[in-house]
């Protein structure tokens, strides 16, 4: 890590999993209340290496191995916010998410609103989504969509260390019930993050990554990435503004409709399933907002509403990666 | 310190006023849901006074509980107020959940009750994650689930006994078994004899004790809540019960004989049992009781007319309190719908 010092905090380059890290060691610093439960995140420092040395730092009391039991330790987690502590959960991948699913729309998510208001529900579910390794279907998947439809939860997928340290800390923070989803592909890229302990970004807020006049790319997580390197190999030809919107509920539709008012022009690029989701939903947001400006049909750049295959040529067919959101921009430019 | 202390007859007394209100609660919704005044589903806990008023008298207020669809019971052994709860189940505003709730979702976490819940044997988990708070805090007292025999088949709640166990959480897993699940009896549902024998399994304490008698729950409890705060986890009680009146209000209850519910009435029903007691302890005469009846019957009348007049949520109150943090999205929605906000679509390019 090599750590330079600007006029305004000093920042330090880390990856996206050491950025995660940071921002738990941080929190669990800051508060005695957050403590993190999930399966394997203790010894083995977590199946992707995300809460690794966090166990010698905190202690088996508030780095706690769990039994393979999503619905006991997601559900222990609802009880232990209600009565006010501040769990993170670890659900080791989206695709589990759907076993604890009770606990978390029907209680986690509710709670608050049934009771009138009066209790808070500060849990925070940390899980990985995304294809690229080879895992297969019950590995591979994007969840996101799913728990940003549901009303009660608040849903971040970051695409930059940066983002990721941010909102984590942001979510550890809330009172609300947040889950973050982090893409397992990208937990080595690097980034400059804050170092300042206080740093933290809102949920709620889009970020432009890079400015541009011609088409705005909506990037999610990895594609983030890959749209960002897209947009320097088109440059040139075609200048492509690039947002991601940090979380996907509450969702900063004004940034989003603010560019594609001067571009004239939309791509939403996220690896969720084409089909009612999250593309569609950003996509209707500026048809509400910015109908008339809309110069060309909006573009999206998905998983062709297959299960993500083990095969790594199947896999790389159904995967959107950077070219293809290349292609989306040259439809419409 | 437990609410009530079963050894002095000041505690008896109260134990008597606690089930007898639980009755008259119920069977006063019963009556105002069937003349329409209650919307919704109600589930009723009538024959079941003993283990709500036996577990909860053993608890300190300071103690958690988490409860189930048929949560009356165990709000009012816990301490919640009958005015509050009635005008929940009215919809009102002044109802302890501001009307959101209703009868299966009256919590008032204040008073360390996590809520009745909807879905059966999701309680036990919550309650596992209250007991964790209590462990990480070191604090000196107990979480305990209430939940039902069906809720024993449920894979949350044997997560959550395996979780309570593993770890020595201080909880208290209280099986209410009252012979069926919704309409299926409980030995079509289960192939153990007694449910408590699920303990085994996770090398915890399990008893099955006489859940029409208070005095029974009240002690298993009490017992219970020794070994959870000594550090030494969690134990399952059974508790035996009947419910006399059908799983939700309008059961048809095809899957009962109307004689098996008279011979519980008329054989085990707990508050007659526990009056006589002490009635024949010369700590309760028949004239006391009749005295008792109509304090508790007052107080019942006086929540439904609490009830009657409470105002009922502005119908925008249904856009609040749906994050601690309020999103725009809501506000936008609610926006558009409230008012003609005009066509959207920004402007013309």
């Amino acid at each position: 890590m090599s750590t330079t010092a600007s006029q305004e905090q000093a920042s330090t380059t880390m990856t996206f999993r050491e950025a995660i890290r940071a921002a738990l060691r941080e929190e669990m610093d800051r508060d005695d209340d957050v403590f993190l439960m999930g399966e394997d995140v203790g010894v083995y420092g977590g199946v992707f290496e995300v809460t690794q040395g966090l166990l010698d730092e905190f202690g088996p009391e508030r780095v706690r191995d769990t039994p393979i039991s999503e619905q006991g330790f997601v559900g222990a987690g609802v009880g232990a916010a209600a009565t006010g502590m501040r769990p993170v959960v670890e659900v080791m991948f989206s695709d589990f998410l759907g076993v604890p699913s009770e606990q978390i729309i029907n209680q986690m998510a509710k709670m608050r609103y049934m009771f009138g208001g009066k209790t808070e529900m500060g849990l925070t579910i940390r899980t990985t989504e995304g294809g690229g390794m080879g895992a297969a279907s019950q590995h591979s998947g994007t969840m996101h969509t799913w728990f940003a439809h549901f009303p009660g939860i608040k849903v971040a997928a970051p695409g930059t260390p940066t983002a990721a340290k941010g909102l984590l800390k942001s979510a550890i923070r809330s009172n609300d019930p947040v889950v973050f989803f982090e893409d397992k592909m990208i937990y080595e890229q690097e980034g400059e993050v804050p170092e300042n302990d206080d740093f933290t970004l809102p949920i709620g807020e889009a970020n432009v990554e890079r400015a541009g006049e011609d088409v705005t790319v909506v990037a999610t997580q990895r594609l983030l990435g890959e749209s960002l390197e897209t947009a320097e190999a088109l440059e040139g030809d075609v200048s492509v503004e690039v947002i991601d919107p940090w979380s996907l509920y509450p969702l900063d539709t004004d940034t989003i409709v603010e560019s594609v008012e001067k571009t004239g022009r939309l791509v939403i690029a996220d690896e969720s399933p084409l089909s009612y989701g999250t593309h569609a939903e950003i996509a209707m947001r500026v048809m509400e907002n910015a109908f008339y400006s809309i110069a060309e049909p909006i573009q999206r750049v998905g998983v062709p509403d297959t299960h993500i295959p083990f095969s790594p040529p199947l896999e790389n067919e159904v995967l959107p990666h950077g070219e293809d959101v290349r292609a989306a921009i040259e439809r419409i430019t | 310190m437990p609410t009530i202390n079963l050894e002095t007859e000041e505690g008896r007394l109260e134990a008597l006023r606690r089930m007898l209100t639980i009755r008259t609660f119920d069977a006063t919704a019963a009556d105002l849901f069937a003349d329409g005044e209650i919307p919704g589903f109600v589930h009723l806990y009538i024959g079941e006074e003993a283990v709500a008023v036996g577990a909860c008298g053993a608890l300190d207020d300071e103690d958690y509980i988490t409860s189930t669809h048929r949560g009356h019971g165990h709000c009012i052994a816990k301490g919640l107020e009958p005015e509050h709860m009635m005008a929940e189940l009215f919809g009102s505003s002044e109802g302890y959940c501001n009307g959101k709730g209703g009868s299966m979702h009256i919590a008032d976490v204040d008073a360390n009750m996590l809520g009745a819940n909807g879905i059966v044997g999701a309680g036990p988990p919550i309650a596992a994650g209250a007991a964790l708070r209590i462990h990480l805090k070191d604090e000196d007292r107990v979480a305990l689930a209430f939940f039902g025999d069906g809720a024993v088949a449920q894979g949350q709640v044997h997560e959550s006994l395996n979780l309570a166990a593993t770890w020595e959480l201080p909880a208290v897993f209280v099986i209410e078994n009252n012979q069926y699940g919704e309409g299926t009896p409980v030995d079509q549902q289960h192939n153990v004899e007694n449910l408590s024998e699920q303990a085994e399994a996770y090398e915890i304490p399990g008893v099955t004790v006489d859940g029409m008698d208070v005095t029974a729950v009240y002690e298993a409890v009490e017992e219970a809540r020794r070994r959870a705060r000594d550090g030494d986890g969690p134990t399952v009680i059974e508790a035996e019960t009947y419910r006399f009146r059908g799983h939700f209000e309008g059961d048809p209850q095809v899957y009962r004989e109307e004689s098996e519910i008279e011979r519980w009435k008329e054989e085990r029903d707990p508050i007659d049992q526990f009056k006589h007691r002490l009635i024949d302890r010369g700590e309760l005469s028949a004239d006391g009781y009749e005295e008792l009846q109509t304090e508790v019957e007052a107080a019942i009348d006086d929540a439904v007319a609490y009830a009657r007049d409470a105002p009922m949520p502005e119908p925008a109150d249904a856009y609040q309190d749906m994050y601690a943090e309020p999103v725009p999205e809501i506000e936008a929605f609610a926006a558009q719908l409230r008012a003609d906000g005009g066509l959207p679509g920004g402007e013309i390019r």
